[in-house]
């Protein structure tokens, strides 16, 4: 469905939080753009990679990007860096557990900046509806990094918060990132469109120590230069028009209340606005598109307006209360006896409802808000995801509880299909964490135990994930000697995030063959099965756990959906 | 929506019926008949045959992408037993247009139609069960455009505020090609059985 995404400047098209991105980009002439799948970001991989494969070519000459699905986020975020070195403007995408990947990268190149503008999307997803894992909120990066990140609201803010971030990067020659949350990324509406952008740089890497190089002591005088940068952008910030005050259409008329007020941001704004017409409020509604830097002028002369003081504002934000803190600290400044409320009325946990955000408004003016009289059924039918039918992976789990039939064996888990190893029917996944994991705990698992061996230890990893961030992982066992049975799940392609290629299964037969890398990290027992084959599958796994050393057996076997488009 | 100034539609089912192109049918229409529309779905393991929920909200000026507690005009289930979801969105004037059709839980026993509509019944009057995928079945051979019937049968009964020929034009945009003949036959089915 990249048509919409590609229509002509002036339409108003319906798009995707995630496709009004990739519309943003192409209209800022994004020249490069990289990516590791990972939901709620994962559809502005697949719509640039459908752009770049249609055939006819789609919009003509919009081929002018170059994309790639990189090995892992780290990678990812290195290469768009390196394109910006040398001119071009670039775009790199991930969920937010990518980001703790390219973090390393991350926090040098804030510091040394970019030349290209550099947009860096990381989406969030409160309530975890596609992550295992946490529950993270992406914008402690902006303390750790520095970087500043920008929070779209609805699908028109996804398009224009991406152009003005990428004029932004460029103005100051730093990475900008957009945040967006599931309820952003997700979320569909009319979008008005302008024209495609098709830029010409001098596309050349052009050498200069002072600003490539974060080598002490040079990069002291690059930690304080960015300081001063950040002020400049805060300038920037206190005048944009990305952080305004809304007011609700009332029929009122007149201001419910010049003392109170609300700052918020992101969909948590939606919310807000529905609320004060649902209430019938009309509160002034501090929106900050900027989370990081902050206009801090703006905000005291919002707590703090010529028309005198407020006396209570209210913090709509999800997760953790970094915007409440700030404000706390503005607030000492300039209005040291305003209430400031925001967790004590807005759950930390789980994503903001229209509903949660309505009561909370209700309380906070001490508005009645009459109660709903839903009889709810005593309960509802927990319907858990599935593998789908014909999956390999029922090969796979089958066979390995077969051959460790009333034995005490601990399982591993990783991030992908696989995950519902964890669910009925199959009930094997004893410790589940981040991508590539699965390999490196199993390790310590192993050494920790008793001489005599201890409980044995099989770990699932699919093909994609193995590529992320196993290949390290497994050097380790063999180096350090320590004997987990490692199934790699070779299913041909990325299949949880919607079947993006990967090393061992590109769109071309030249992929890189699992089986060479884990013989080259130094495996001797190692062997490829198709899992369909239930005997030898069977037989093999139990002749493998009784190995002193690692070993691994790549479950051979095309997810259904990659049989679909070959046949 | 003569005296409402919004729409809100809850579509509930399992992975796999569909219902992300029956949220896009509704907006394309809704785009047309020059509403304001947001909408939310989700994607990834979810979508692997558990629980699906997306929403829909139309009308002159929409924030919220979610549909509100208590606030949908129309529960459309696309699938008996997850109807039961709808209830956390209903009031008394919420309508619930059910496929009559179960889609079994593995190791969980299926619940009775009788269970169901008792919940549906202490919440709202407007309970309309149909038997959309034996019907399309049975006529076209295939039950996977139940929720085309389901959609097309709302709004040839007005039962949402888009004009049959909105979703019919909808349908021609948001449903490949190939299969778009089909979805129309079933748009009509829906029609011919709206009048008996």
């Amino acid at each position: 469905m990249f048509e919409n995404i590609l229509e002509k400047e002036n339409k108003k098209v319906f798009l995707l939080g995630n496709e009004a991105i990739v519309r943003g980009a192409l209209e800022a002439g994004v020249q490069f753009v990289s990516t590791y799948p990972g939901t709620p970001a994962s559809e502005i991989g697949n719509s640039f990679y459908e752009i770049q494969n249609s055939n006819p070519p789609a919009g003509g000459k919009i081929k002018s990007f170059y994309f790639e699905f990189s090995v892992n986020e780290k990678v990812a975020i290195e290469a768009a860096g390196g394109a910006s070195f040398s001119g071009l403007r670039s775009l790199v995408a991930m969920k937010n557990f990518g980001l703790n990947v390219a973090s390393d990268f991350l926090l040098p190149l804030v510091y040394s900046g970019v030349k290209g503008g550099m947009v860096i999307l990381s989406a969030d997803d409160p309530s975890c509806h596609s992550s295992a894992q946490s529950e993270e909120n992406t914008r402690a990066f902006a303390s750790l990094a520095h970087i500043p990140i920008l929070e779209p609201s609805t699908p028109q803010e996804c398009k224009d918060f991406v152009k003005f971030a990428f004029d932004l990067s460029e103005k100051f020659q730093i990475p900008v990132m957009i945040r967006e949350t599931t309820r952003v990324a997700h979320q569909s509406a009319p979008v008005k469109l302008s024209n495609i952008q098709y830029l010409k740089s001098n596309i050349q890497f052009i050498k200069d120590h002072k600003k490539f190089v974060t080598m002490p002591p040079r990069v002291l005088e690059m930690h304080q230069e960015l300081l001063e940068k950040i002020e400049k952008i805060r300038d920037f910030s206190e005048i944009s028009k990305l952080n305004s005050i809304f007011r609700s259409r009332t029929s009122a008329g007149s201001p419910t209340s010049r003392k109170l007020g609300i700052i918020t941001s992101g969909v948590s704004y939606l919310y807000v606005m529905e609320a004060l017409k649902e209430l019938n409020l009309d509160i002034p509604v501090l929106k900050l598109g900027f989370f990081y830097p902050l206009p801090e002028e703006k905000i005291k002369k919002f707590i703090n307006p010529p028309t005198g003081a407020l006396k209570k504002v209210l913090i709509v934000e999800e997760l953790e209360p970094y915007l409440e803190n700030e404000v706390m600290r503005l607030a000492k400044e300039v209005n040291c006896k305003l209430k400031i409320v925001g967790k004590e009325l807005i759950p930390e946990v789980g994503e903001l409802k229209p509903e949660i955000v309505t009561s909370a408004i209700a309380k906070f003016t001490n508005k009645k808000h009459p109660t709903l009289n839903i009889q709810h059924p005593t309960s509802i039918p927990k319907r858990h995801p599935q593998l789908c039918p014909g999956c390999p992976y029922w090969f796979v789990f089958n066979g390995v509880k077969k051959a460790t039939k009333d034995m005490d064996i601990i399982f591993g888990g990783d991030i992908g299909c696989y995950m519902l190893a964890g669910f009925s029917p199959h009930n094997i996944q004893d410790y589940l964490y981040c991508m590539g994991s699965s390999i490196g705990i199993a390790h310590g698992i192993k050494k920790a135990a008793p001489p005599d061996g201890g409980q044995k230890l099989i770990t699932f990893i699919g093909d994609s994930t193995f590529f992320h961030s196993g290949i390290p992982a497994l050097i380790n066992t063999v180096f350090n000697k320590s004997n987990p049975l490692i199934i790699i799940m070779n299913n041909s392609t990325t299949a949880m995030t919607g079947h993006q290629p990967h090393p061992s299964a590109p769109a071309e037969p030249d992929g890189i063959e699992i089986e060479s890398i884990v013989k080259a990290c130094g495996v001797k027992n190692l062997r490829t099965i198709d899992p369909a084959k239930q005997e030898e599958f069977v037989k093999t796994i139990k002749e493998f756990l009784k190995k002193d050393e690692v070993s691994v057996i790549i479950a051979r076997h095309p997810c259904i959906f990659v049989k679909k488009q070959k046949g | 929506m003569t005296n409402k100034k919004e729409f809100n539609i809850v579509i509930v089912g399992t992975g796999g019926q569909g219902l992300i192109t029956l949220l896009q049918i509704l907006a394309e229409a809704a785009l047309i008949e020059g509403y304001d529309i947001k909408t939310s779905e989700l994607h990834g393991l979810s979508q692997r045959g558990g629980s699906v929920e997306v929403h829909i909200r139309f009308g002159q000026e929409i924030f919220s992408p979610l549909v509100a507690q208590g606030r949908a005009d129309l529960i459309l289930a696309l699938e008996i037993q997850e109807s039961l979801k709808g209830i956390y969105f209903s009031n008394p004037k919420t309508f619930f247009l059910i496929n009559k059709f179960f889609v079994p839980i593995l190791g969980e026993k299926l619940l009775e139609e009788s269970d169901i509509l008792k919940e549906l019944k202490k919440n709202s009057k407007n309970i309309v069960l149909i038997p959309a995928a034996d019907i399309c079945q049975k006529e076209l051979g295939k039950n996977v455009v139940a929720g085309v019937y389901l959609l097309s049968y709302a709004s040839h009964k007005k039962i949402i505020p888009l004009k049959p020929n909105s979703i019919l034009k909808a349908m021609e945009k948001v449903v490949p090609k190939k299969y778009f003949a089909l979805n129309k036959k079933t748009f009509e089915l829906a029609k011919k059985y709206g009048k008996d």
